[in-house]
Formats: structure tokens, C-alpha cells, sequence
């Protein structure tokens, strides 16, 4: 059937504020499905509170309401637009949920709206344990024995029939398997199953028998109204089951299946979402499998786009939200073609010649006293995928990809200490693969280690290799590693960094890098294409490999490079992908070709769509270098990308390579804290005292100098990590071991902390002439509270036109003296009406979205474009600086406690919301301002 | 079956070389049995199913290259035999798993290689060899672990007989006609041009008494057993140098008993129909293509392995209907020919490996016959493999 001509105007619903289990993979569907939605001609009017995000911006949707996503806007919404239809599901669990309220007050119905995408009838069932397992039961499909309980006592009963603990609980409708996991022990069982009661809003949980250990596989399915279903992606989860999919590492495809058991899985996968209700649409099914029996089992259905159909899109090349939402609207499967190739049909199931690794990426260290161990309850805050043609190759990707200080699995630093690698395997932690690597080292066998960790051979052979192949590189010197050697531990994944670390001569990295292009060894780049080769693509996606050929080939035009800012994380988060996405763009309306490097597979800028070439690596050294001389581009954007690629911009200065927008040096310069105290010296802008230490003894001497309470925090970091209030001298001991164990050599920076001020976030675009201040945001919350998990007001409420005068005047003096041609965010805190500057960073900040969304001004698009030479004059004399602005805007933090029951709920230097919505609000009356206002002193601790 | 300790291919690799026929060499590393191979190189996008391929007697003399890099990673098993042995000449692929891990694996794929003395190379750049034919169409190759010296290998691969104009299924078929299984449905006859196990046991879950008989068979012997459908399977080769096989599809046609051909067969039916068959520059050999069930709208993921195919053109109302098509290139995928009761397809019913979704052509078959003879199938369907304890 050709699309639908009965509906016009389509309401699409997000997903909200990021929290653990529903992030940014929701903003990629999302304006997937506007997108493709208005290229069909539809009207779509989009509703989301989260203002980082790209589906909310006028360039995804028609009309786009940034109101927080409750019955009762939805309702005014739907009364102001009068959609004839609304697309739930590519907003997570969130949108399916509201969209299901409404549903069962009758509301759709009533308004004549209509449901697509799913089958409305059917959400229940897919959320309801029971009525799922009864479900699965009517159509021969296979599932882990359990049964509800309402009470503890009947947990305790229907625990006894299933044999005893471990035993799994599993509460009914709640997101990200919040308040799930194993009982072990007898201890933890009444305490896990009452937290598992209360959170549950039905108040159920399931009990279920434990399949621990079982192997575990994800299937991403579409349908289309003539029932034609297809299989996208097969993923393998490396962890077995006991942990939740998104905290497990994964690989796409399956590698351990014979045809038989997998079709027999397609079967059931097919059979299950057929079941589910007539919709057209995509959907995600989770099977666990028996490694010893082939018994298969059905964990799961969502029907709905998922954060693994955003990893199977990035992974397959196939857009899974676009073609969801045309199939919404009446198309089937054989009348769309797939983009990638431009001939073939999008009615197939892709086929991949390399292999996809994706590994979650966390942030215990925020969280004091955390539970480390991963569980049937998500806590990872985001992930990276790493593409190579083999599994090891694509792991080793993958942990350079990881940002947290490896530069491949393993092979970069001292050991780790046996008893620890030991303690580590017994359980499920987010570095098995490195622990497994470890115990290799040591001389383990595979038959040891599938049994501690339960994960299956064939990758544990695959781990073993790469081991055997670095302790052939240990063998040799640099130069006794001849070109047929080097190829192979290329193939293997490894970096010049591990190589450098790894032979027996001193060597850097560069000179490993001189030395292995000495040998004309350079990586080549394959096109992600859906068919392993079999058509022509047209696809500009591409990932590195070292094999003989390339299929990149750079065009004649000017480019711009950006670099992403890798995966999510609690400090750097969708706001950096959201002003990367708008780097892209604006680089592209000045008539650039825009290649974009990232390695995050839940994000828009990893969408093929955005970028004219997508290089899809690690933002990692070595690996954007080798796009970079691939590509030879006019410049590198670093600043939009976060910390991420800050970091790197050092050695794009040492080695040449053109930084567009504020130089490296000044940069420098704002992030080198004596250097910046120098400068607000010379300007004459106050700031507290402050001092520098790289011993111990040179910190509590700098305390003793600038006097207590103090703010403690290590240098060059982002989102307030390691960052506390200390008040006396043995914290500041404290304080600082922690930094140096963390970061050994980092130089630590004491401030004198402005008890009782209040603090500013200023947001401004400079091109090297004039200044203009995009916004000045007042916190409602002291100063203590890492900028990001305050509630902000823009503009500031409570603070005199004179005052503001004086924020204007430092952040423009700041600006010209720092040369920022681009971003700056500078932080002030206001105490006895004198201002001081806390810190300034010249790159895109984490507020650049919101104060974007409340004034209606483009600042990435504009700031990009005075990176690439533009004049402020110019935008403003266009009128595209004026701000729509009517009242208040209010930035709220979102925290995801209830994944974390174990850590106290405590706010200060060190950032710990995920996620962030906006509210418009006319006066201070309104509950937005006044509630965070009330408890504003509640939570500062240190 | 045990895995070795360690990977003896990473740590002492024997050397192993191809050559094509258009001067392109490319080095990797021995494989399964270390000798001398050669035939056409085509390849196979299938993720799984790799030992299924390997069997394939549509395959015979010719080389396999698998485009996923990862191959023989769950070992081999028995009941992933399509035939008997490999029928492939060779195997390329990217990254060979010389250790494997699946319960249900009875040796190590470089195991049953050298058992079979089945020559293969590990470790060459298979993605650039599938652009390399995408582009310049299939040809003929050798690999070799015992000649490593290009310029006679190069030769070699030149003197490599043509698959055009190629009769192969003499060589796959069986010598005696054998009864494979008896049961209360009705009485299949197999032509075997070099049938896929599948294929026999997909009659079989129906309840079909099955009897497999030679290619060159005559029609008389088949009739005398008293067949209520007679089927005419896959098998390798250019079906235009089967002029004797046509002539006996031909005379099957006009007897009334319903026929049913899946790829060569298909292919033999459409010959004795009076339609064109022309050899493709890239055949399909996979198991995603979408083909489209005209009469439905339905579209099946399928399973495909052909490098001939039905000319269109030549396809008229009165000697057959379009059923089938495929969405990617327009190709045809299954015909249902007037004037008898006769249908075939190109594709792969029978999968193994690959999607289940075109199984339904069986019971076609079935309802065909039953509509003919009255004889019921006593089982229709896929056998139900969800729900089971234990797969076998």
C-alpha cells in the first residue's frame, strides 16, 4: 500500500530527559522519524521537555512543543493542534507509557486521533509479565518458569516451587528494569523484594527462575501492514545473562549459532511479534539460550524502536526509525527502497562482512559507595561502538573508544594484580573483557574462564589470540617487527600505543607511527553497506581496517572535520552531540564538505544522513589522524565536542594540523589555571584565591595559604569529576589521594569556595572583534552545585542590571583577551554583589542547547559560522541574535537515583544528573521555580 | 572433540596463495587440507551456515569465498551435511576459527576440511575480492598451499575450464535410485541433479514416500514407480548443456502429474517450457534477498544460490506466469507454466541455510497433488522447532 493520505499532521512524542536506560538513542530515532515523516509531506508537530536534543529544534519539525511530557500536555497539545494521528513509539518506554494512559481513558478515541506505529491494544501485554508469559504460552514459545507476586510472602512461596534461590525479581512497568536483579542469598532477599513492590506502580514483581549463565541474543525486527517481517540485526551479548542487555558488552552478528538454532530463533522472533497485535512498525525481542541444551527462551518483546535499534541501525547500515515510521504511515516493506544502495529493496535482512562491538560506558566513580557489580538493572550512562572486520579487531576499537584511559584492551600499563584479576572474573563488572585478558596473561585456560565468567568459548579463543599476538610483540624491538609482522598486530586491533608500550625498546607512539608508515602501513576504509559488497552503496559511512583496499575516496572539496564527543557520560552527555550535529550542518551551508568522527552509536551525528562523510572510529589519537591524512581537511572543529575533543587539540597544535576556531594556545591558556589567574590579574576581574599543587604537602600548604572551606579538583576534566568542598586539612588529604589515584599526574587546583554566593553560567559567541552574550543563567541552587545539576534560570532573577552589566563586561574582556573565536561559557559567582570568575571554557558548553531552546537563537549554527569566519555583525543585523524569550526559561536537573538505591542523594562539586528538561514559566509563582527554590540548601554536601 | 590450546594458525601459519584468471594474487594463510585447488570463485553474504553451504551439490567445482569474516566458528556437525562431502572445490575466507564452541559440534572445521581433503585460505581480504567480481563478473581461480610461484598459478587459474556450457550434475548425482523415506503421503519422485538433503527432508516432516533417482533417468522408470509428484531439484552446472534433461522434463510436463523445480530444476522446466535461460555476470548467493510472492504480495526473505537465470523477456501468458520476483533486481524468481500442473522457483525453499519463509511452496506442492491424485500430505508446514528440548 502506498502511504496514507487520510492523515496530515502527525504528533510525534519524545522521550524526555536522559536518564540509565532511555537516553540520546531516542533523539536519533526521533529525528529520524520527523524527519523522513515531513519528506513524506506530513505535518509533524513534536512534543519533548528535553531542549538537548535535536528533534526538538526547528530544523527536525513542523511545530514543536518543549512542554513536559505529561497527560496533561499531551491533552493541550493535541487540543491546540488537532493531530490526526500520533507516533508513540520512538520515544522509549516513556512515550508508549503516556500514549498507553491516554489510550486507556478513552482520550485517542475521543479526539479521533489515532494510534500508529503500534498496536496500543497489545503495550499491555508486552509490559505486563504475566500477560506476556501467558502470551508466549498460547503460541508454543518457550519461557523461564515464574510466577507474580503481590506480597513478600508470596515471593518467599513461589521462590520454594522454583528450587530455591538464585532466584530473579522483576517489578512490573518500570523503565531500564529499575529495581530488578538476582537474589543470591537469603540475607538480601526480603530488602530486594520490597524495593522491588514499591517501585513497581502496579506493585508486582515477577519471580523468575534464574537463567544465569545462559547465553544471551537480541533480534531487531520490522513489519509492514501486508505482514512481511524482516530480521535487521542479530546481536550476542558477550556478557550471559544476569546482565542487563545495555549494561552487556555486544557483538552484531550472532557468532556462535549454527543456522539451525538462529532460524530457529528468527522463527520465534517472527511467530512473537506477530502475536503482538496488527502494526506496522519495529520491534526488539530478547531470547536467552541454554549454551548446554538449546533451550530458548523468550526474555522480552518492546514494540517500539529500542537503544539496540539504534545500535542495529548504526551496525547494519540500515535506518531502523526511518523505515519504522514510514511503514506508520501505510508504506510496506517492498514498495521503500534502502537508501544505502539507492536500487535494492529495503524489504531484506542485512548482511555485514565485519564485525560490531559495542561496550556500555559508566560512571560509578560519581557515586560513592555505588555497587559496582552489574545486574538485571541497567547502570551504564552510555556506550561506544567500535566497527573492524574481525571480533578482535573491533574490540580493541571499541575500548580506544572507551575514553576512560585504554588505549586498547590491555597491553598499555602495569598489570593488574592477580588476586584482583581473580576477584574481578568471580563476578559481572563492566571491564570482563580486560579481566579476562588478564587472566590469560597469567596463564589461565579457557575451560577456566568460561567457567568463572560464563561466557562463551569462542570469544574467549578470540581474546586468547589477541593475548598470543601481544606477547609476540613483547618478543621483538620496534624495528624487528617486520611488514608482514606489523600487519598482523594491526589486524588484531592494536594501537601504536600499545605497540610503543609493548616492544622492548623505549619508543613513542609517534615513532611508531613514522615507523609503520615507513612501511606504507596505513589503514584503509570499507563502506558499512548492508550487503557485504554484493551492491554498489552509496552510503558515505565508513570505518577503518587494515586491509589492501579503500573505498573512501576524498573529494576535491573543502572540508571541515568535527569531532564528536564520544560516548555519553554523566558531564558530557546529547548537549555536546547536539552542538556537534549543528557544527555539521552550519560547516555544510558554508559550502564545506563536513566529515564528522564519532564513535557513539546512540547519537545523531553517527547518523549516516547528517554528515556528508561519516567516519565512524574512535575519537582517539591515532585513529582521527589516520582520517585526517586520509582526508587532508582545511580544518578540525574541536570545540564542539566536549572534553573529548579538546583533549586532542594539543597534539593537532604540536603536530600542524589546523584548528579552526579558538587556537590551541588560547585555549590553553583559559584551562591552565595560573595562566588564566594571570590573565583576569591583568583585566582586573576579581576571582577567589587560589593555588596549585602537584605533592600533598604543596596542597595543605596552598589550603593553609587560601583558607577553608576549599574547592578541591583536578585540572583538565569536564562535568566537575573528582571535584569536592573540603573544609579541613585531612580532607584535603583525602581529596587529593583520591585525584592522584585516579589521575597520577594531574595538577590539582584548591579555590577558595564563595559560600552563600550565587552562582552564573554566562554562554557567549566571539569572533576575535565583538561579543555577544547568548545568555546569563542564575542558579537557584548556591554555589557548591556543579553547574549541571543546578536549576538555572535564564534570565536571572534576582540579580541587578548593574551586576549584569559587569557579567557582560568580564565575559566580553575575558573573550577578546583570550582570542575566542567560536564558544565560551564562563562560570561567575555573585557574593556581596561583587563578581567573580570562577572559570571560563572557550568550547561549546552544556547549556549551549538550552539556552538555544529558550531564546529561539541558533547559537551552534551562528558559532560555527564565526569559526569559519563569519562576523556577529552580520547575524545580528539579519536579526538572527534577537531572543523570543517571553518570561522565564528554567533548566531542571534529572538524576537517576533510583538506579543507584545504595548511594545517598547528595549534591556538590561533582556532577551527577544524566539528564536535563526545560520549563517556560511567566512568574516565580509557578511549581518549576518554587519547589527547587524551597529545597535549594537540601542537598549540598560537598 | 577437543580445541587445540592454542591457535596453531596465528602462531605458525603455513603459507597459502590465489590466483584469478585476470592476473590477481593474493596471499593468506593454509586451511583445511593443504593442496592444490581451483574452479570459479563466487561468494556467499550467509552470516551462518557455512558447513551447509560447503555441501551444497549446487556448488560443485567452485570455489566459495564467505564475505562474513568469521568462519567455523561453531565447528561441524553431521546433521549440517547437505550431501554427503564438500562439494565446494575451495574455501576463502577472512578470518578462520581454527577453535570453535557449540554443543553441538562434532569436529573442527579444519578437521572435516582435511578430512574431506577440502583446500582452503585464511586471512585474505574477501571484501575486496567480492568488489573485485561484483565489478568484473565471476571467474575462475586456484588456490594453492603447494605452488606459492604467481605467474603458474596465474596460468593455472587461466587454464581453468569454464563453468559456461558446463554440464555438472552427471558428476553429483546419485549412481543407483534409493528410496530415502516411505510414509503414508503422497509418492514423491526426485529427479537428482544433485539434490540438497533438505529438499528430501522437507517431503519427508509432510509425510511423503520419497524415492531419489539419477539424472539421466528415463521417464518411463520414474512413472513405473508410480509417483504422485515428481520433482526436479537443484544442482550445479549451465542447464543449457543438459539437452537430454530437458527433453525428459518436456515429456514430464505433458503427463499430468504435478512437477514442481526449485533452482536447476526450475531452470529445466522453464528450458523445456520454451523460455531463455542466461548465465548472470553475478549470480545471487545469499540468504536475504527479498523476493516477492506476486500472487500474495507477500515478499520472503529467501535463500539463493544461482548463477543462471530465466530470461524474462521470454515469458509469455500462454506458456507461463510470473509468480515470484526478486525485489532487488527485478530477476525472476518462480514461474507457474500453463497448460500442466507444474511450478518451480529459483530460490530456495528448502533454506538450510537460511530464513524459513518460503517452506510454504511445499505445501503447495502437496495441495497441488492432492488436487491431482487425491493423496494428502499427513503433515503440512514447518516442523514446529521452537519449543524443543533438544534440537536434532
Amino acid at each position: 500500500m502506498p502511504k496514507r493520505t487520510d492523515i496530515k499532521k502527525i504528533l510525534l512524542i519524545g522521550s524526555g530527559p536522559i536518564i540509565i536506560g532511555q537516553a540520546c538513542e531516542f533523539d536519533y530515532s526521533g529525528s529520524q522519524a520527523s524527519r523522513s515523516l515531513r519528506a513524506e509531506g506530513y505535518e509533524v508537530i513534536l512534543v519533548n521537555s528535553n531542549p538537548a536534543t535535536i528533534m526538538t529544534d526547528p530544523v527536525t519539525a513542523d511545530k514543536i512543543y518543549l512542554r513536559p511530557l505529561t497527560p496533561e500536555s499531551i491533552k493541550q497539545i493535541v487540543e491546540e493542534e488537532r493531530p490526526d494521528a500520533v507516533l508513540p513509539t520512538m520515544g522509549g518506554q516513556t512515550a508508549l507509557n503516556l500514549a498507553n494512559t491516554l489510550h486507556e481513558q478513552g482520550y485517542w478515541e475521543k479526539m479521533g486521533v489515532e494510534v500508529i506505529g503500534v498496536d496500543i491494544d497489545a503495550i499491555n501485554i508486552t509490559e505486563d509479565r504475566q500477560q506476556f508469559r501467558d502470551l508466549m504460552e498460547r503460541i508454543g514459545i518457550d519461557q523461564a518458569r515464574s510466577r507474580v507476586a503481590k506480597s513478600l510472602l508470596e515471593a518467599k512461596e513461589i521462590t520454594q516451587e522454583l528450587g530455591g534461590l538464585p532466584v530473579v525479581i522483576r517489578p512490573s512497568f518500570t523503565l531500564g528494569g529499575s529495581g530488578g536483579g538476582i537474589v543470591w542469598t537469603a540475607d538480601q532477599f526480603d530488602k530486594k523484594v520490597m524495593r522491588g513492590l514499591e517501585l513497581s506502580p502496579v506493585h508486582q514483581v515477577l519471580m523468575e527462575e534464574c537463567l544465569f549463565g545462559w547465553k544471551e541474543f537480541e533480534l531487531e525486527l520490522l513489519r509492514d501492514e501486508n505482514d512481511n517481517v524482516i530480521i535487521i540485526c542479530s546481536i550476542e551479548n558477550v556478557d550471559p545473562m544476569g546482565v542487563h542487555t545495555g549494561d552487556s558488552v555486544t557483538v552484531a552478528p550472532s557468532q556462535t549459532l549454527t543456522d539451525k538454532q538462529f532460524q530457529r530463533m528468527r522463527d520465534a522472533a517472527i511467530r512473537m511479534m506477530r502475536s503482538i497485535g496488527t502494526f506496522a512498525g519495529g520491534c526488539n525481542v530478547q531470547f536467552a539460550f541454554d549454551p548446554k541444551t538449546a533451550r530458548m527462551i523468550a526474555i522480552e518483546i518492546n514494540p517500539r524502536v529500542s537503544r539496540s535499534s539504534a545500535l542495529a541501525s548504526k551496525a547494519t547500515g540500515y535506518p531502523i526509525a526511518k523505515v519504522a515510521s514510514k511503514l506508520a504511515v501505510g508504506y510496506t516493506l517492498d514498495e521503500l527502497k534502502n537508501d544505502v544502495t539507492g536500487t535494492t529493496s529495503a524489504c531484506f535482512e542485512p548482511a555485514i562482512d565485519y564485525v560490531v562491538t559495542k561496550i556500555p560506558r559508566f560512571n560509578f566513580e560519581k557515586f560513592e559507595g555505588v555497587d559496582e557489580e552489574l545486574t538485571t538493572q541497567m547502570k551504564a550512562v552510555g556506550e561506544v561502538m567500535a566497527i573492524g572486520r574481525t571480533f578482535p579487531e573491533s574490540l580493541q576499537k571499541a575500548w580506544q573508544s572507551l575514553e576512560n584511559g585504554y588505549s586498547g584492551l590491555g597491553g598499555d600499563r602495569d598489570e593488574t594484580a592477580r588476586f584482583e584479576i581473580r576477584d574481578r572474573l568471580k563476578k559481572s563488572y563492566w571491564d570482563r573483557t580486560l579481566q579476562i585478558r588478564n587472566a590469560f596473561k597469567l596463564g589461565a585456560s579457557v575451560e577456566e574462564i568460561a567457567d568463572i565468567s560464563k561466557v562463551d568459548p569462542w570469544f574467549l579463543y578470540q581474546i586468547q589470540d589477541i593475548v598470543t599476538v601481544e606477547g609476540e610483540i613483547r618478543k621483538r624491538a620496534l624495528t624487528q617487527m617486520d611488514r608482514e609482522f606489523m600487519l598482523e598486530v594491526k589486524r588484531y586491533g592494536f594501537s601504536d600505543v600499545q605497540i610503543a608500550y609493548l616492544v622492548q625498546d623505549e619508543v613513542t607512539e609517534e615513532e611508531v607511527r613514522i615507523y609503520r608508515k615507513s612501511m606504507g602501513l596505513l589503514p584503509s576504509f570499507q563502506v558499512v553497506d548492508t550487503c557485504a559488497g554484493e551492491f554498489p552503496a552509496k552510503t558515505p559511512y565508513f570505518y577503518s581496517s587494515y586491509e589492501g583496499h579503500n573505498e573512501s575516496f576524498p573529494s576535491d572539496k573543502e572540508k571541515i572535520v568535527i569531532l564528536g564527543s564520544g560516548p555519553n557520560r554523566i558531564g558530557q552527555g546529547i548537549e555536546f552531540d547536539y552542538s556537534c550535529v549543528h557544527g555539521v550542518l552550519a560547516s555544510k551551508e558554508m559550502g564545506y564538505e563536513a566529515i564528522m568522527i564519532n564513535c557513539n552509536p546512540e547519537t545523531v551525528s553517527t547518523d549516516f544522513d547528517v554528515a556528508d562523510k561519516l567516519y565512524f572510529e574512535p575519537v582517539f589519537l591515532e585513529r582521527v589522524l589516520d582520517v585526517i591524512e586520509h582526508e587532508n581537511p582545511k580544518g578540525i572543529i574541536v570545540q564542539l565536542g566536549g572534553q573529548t575533543a579538546l583533549k586532542l587539540s594539543r597534539n593537532f597544535y604540536e603536530l600542524g594540523i589546523p584548528i579552526i576556531g579558538t587556537q590551541f594556545d588560547n585555549m590553553d591558556l583559559a584551562e591552565d589555571r595560573s595562566r588564566f589567574s594571570d590573565v583576569l590579574k591583568e583585566l582586573g576581574i576579581p576571582y577567589p584565591p587560589y593555588g596549585a599543587a602537584r605533592t600533598e604537602g604543596e596542597a595543605l600548604l596552598r589550603a593553609q595559604e587560601i583558607g577553608y572551606p576549599l574547592l578541591v579538583r583536578p585540572s583538565y576534566v569536564l562535568g566537575g569529576q573528582g571535584m569536592r568542598i573540603a573544609i579541613n586539612k585531612e580532607e584535603v588529604e583525602l581529596y587529593t589521594q583520591q585525584i592522584w589515584k585516579l589521575m597520577p599526574d594531574n595538577v590539582i587546583l584548591l579555590d577558595l569556595f564563595l559560600e552563600d554566593g550565587i552562582e552564573l553560567d554566562v554562554d557567549a559567541i566571539c569572533d576575535g572583534e565583538e561579543v555577544w552574550v547568548a545568555g546569563i543563567m542564575q542558579h537557584i541552587e548556591p554555589a557548591g552545585v556543579h553547574s549541571g545539576d543546578s536549576t538555572a534560570v535564564l534570565p536571572p532573577y534576582s540579580i541587578s542590571e548593574e551586576i549584569q552589566d559587569t557579567v557582560r563586561k568580564y565575559i566580553t574582556e575575558i573573550s577578546l583577551r583570550l582570542g575566542v573565536v567560536g564558544l565560551i561559557n564562563v562560570q561567575m559567582v555573585i557574593k556581596d554583589d561583587k563578581v567573580y570568575v570562577i572559570e571560563a571554557n572557550p568550547r561549546a558548553s552544556r547549556t549551549v542547547p538550552f539556552v538555544a531552546k529558550a531564546t529561539g537563537v541558533a547559537i551552534s549554527n551562528i558559532a560555527t559560522k564565526v569559526m569559519l569566519g563569519e562576523k556577529i555583525k552580520t547575524f545580528r543585523e539579519r536579526g538572527d541574535l534577537e531572543s523570543s524569550l517571553v518570561g522565564f526559561a528554567v533548566k531542571e536537573p534529572v538524576f537517576s537515583w533510583d538506579k543507584f538505591p545504595e548511594v545517598p542523594k547528595e549534591l556538590g562539586p561533582e556532577m551527577k544528573s544524566t539528564g536535563e528538561a526545560i520549563a517556560f514559566i511567566k512568574d516565580f509563582d509557578d511549581e518549576h521555580f518554587r519547589k527547587p527554590f524551597e529545597m535549594r540548601n537540601l542537598y549540598l554536601s560537598r | 572433540m577437543i580445541n587445540p590450546p592454542k591457535n596453531d594458525l596465528l602462531l605458525t601459519p603455513a603459507p597459502c596463495k590465489m590466483a584469478l584468471e585476470d592476473g590477481t594474487v593474493v596471499t593468506g594463510k593454509a586451511v583445511g587440507f593443504r593442496g592444490e585447488t581451483g574452479g570459479e570463485l563466487c561468494f556467499n553474504t550467509s552470516m551462518s551456515g557455512y558447513q551447509e553451504i560447503f555441501t551444497d551439490p549446487s556448488y560443485h567445482g567452485q570455489i566459495m569465498m564467505m564475505t562474513y569474516p568469521h568462519i567455523g566458528n561453531y565447528g561441524t556437525m553431521d546433521m549440517d551435511m547437505e550431501s554427503v562431502a564438500p562439494m565446494v572445490s575451495g574455501v576463502v575466507v577472512r578470518e578462520f576459527s581454527a577453535r570453535y564452541s557449540n554443543y553441538l559440534t562434532e569436529t573442527s572445521l579444519e578437521a572435516f576440511m582435511k578430512k574431506h581433503k577440502l583446500v582452503g585460505i585464511s586471512g585474505v581480504d574477501t571484501r575486496a575480492l567480492v568488489l573485485h567480481i561484483r565489478s568484473k563478473g565471476v571467474m575462475n581461480a586456484v588456490i594453492s598451499a603447494v605452488d606459492l610461484d604467481d605467474d603458474s598459478l596465474i596460468a593455472k587459474a587461466k587454464g581453468w575450464p569454464s563453468m559456461e556450457g558446463l554440464e555438472l550434475a552427471s558428476r553429483v548425482t546419485v549412481e543407483k535410485a534409493y528410496d530415502f523415506c516411505e510414509g503414508e503421503g503422497p509418492r514423491i519422485a526426485v529427479f537428482d541433479f544433485g539434490v540438497k538433503q533438505n529438499i528430501l527432508r522437507s517431503f519427508k516432516s509432510r509425510g511423503c514416500s520419497v524415492r531419489v533417482f539419477p539424472a539421466t533417468t528415463s521417464l518411463k522408470d520414474v512413472l513405473d514407480w508410480k509417483p504422485n509428484g515428481i520433482f526436479f531439484s537443484n544442482g550445479p552446472g549451465d542447464p543449457r548443456a543438459m539437452p537430454d534433461a530437458v527433453a525428459m522434463t518436456k515429456e514430464a510436463m505433458a503427463t499430468g502429474i504435478p512437477l514442481f523445480g526449485i533452482c536447476l530444476g526450475h531452470q529445466l522446466l522453464s528450458l523445456a517450457a520454451g523460455l531463455d535461460v542466461y548465465k548472470m555476470l553475478v549470480g545471487h548467493r545469499g540468504a536475504n534477498h527479498p523476493v516477492q510472492n506476486m500472487v500474495t504480495s507477500k515478499v520472503e526473505v529467501s535463500t539463493q544460490n544461482h548463477g543462471f537465470a530465466v530470461d524474462r523477456a521470454s515469458i509469455t501468458d500462454d506458456i507461463a506466469k510470473v509468480t515470484h520476483r526478486n525485489l532487488n533486481d527485478e530477476t525472476i524468481e518462480g514461474v507457474r507454466f500453463a497448460n500442466c500442473s507444474a511450478f518451480s522457483v529459483q530460490y530456495h525453499p528448502e533454506s538450510s541455510p537460511g530464513p524459513h519463509d518460503s517452506h510454504y511452496l511445499f505445501d503447495e506442492f502437496m495441495s497441488d497433488i492432492e488436487k491431482n491424485s487425491g493423496v494428502k500430505a499427513t503433515k503440512i508446514g514447518l516442523p514446529d522447532l521452537i519449543k524443543v528440548e533438544q534440537l536434532t
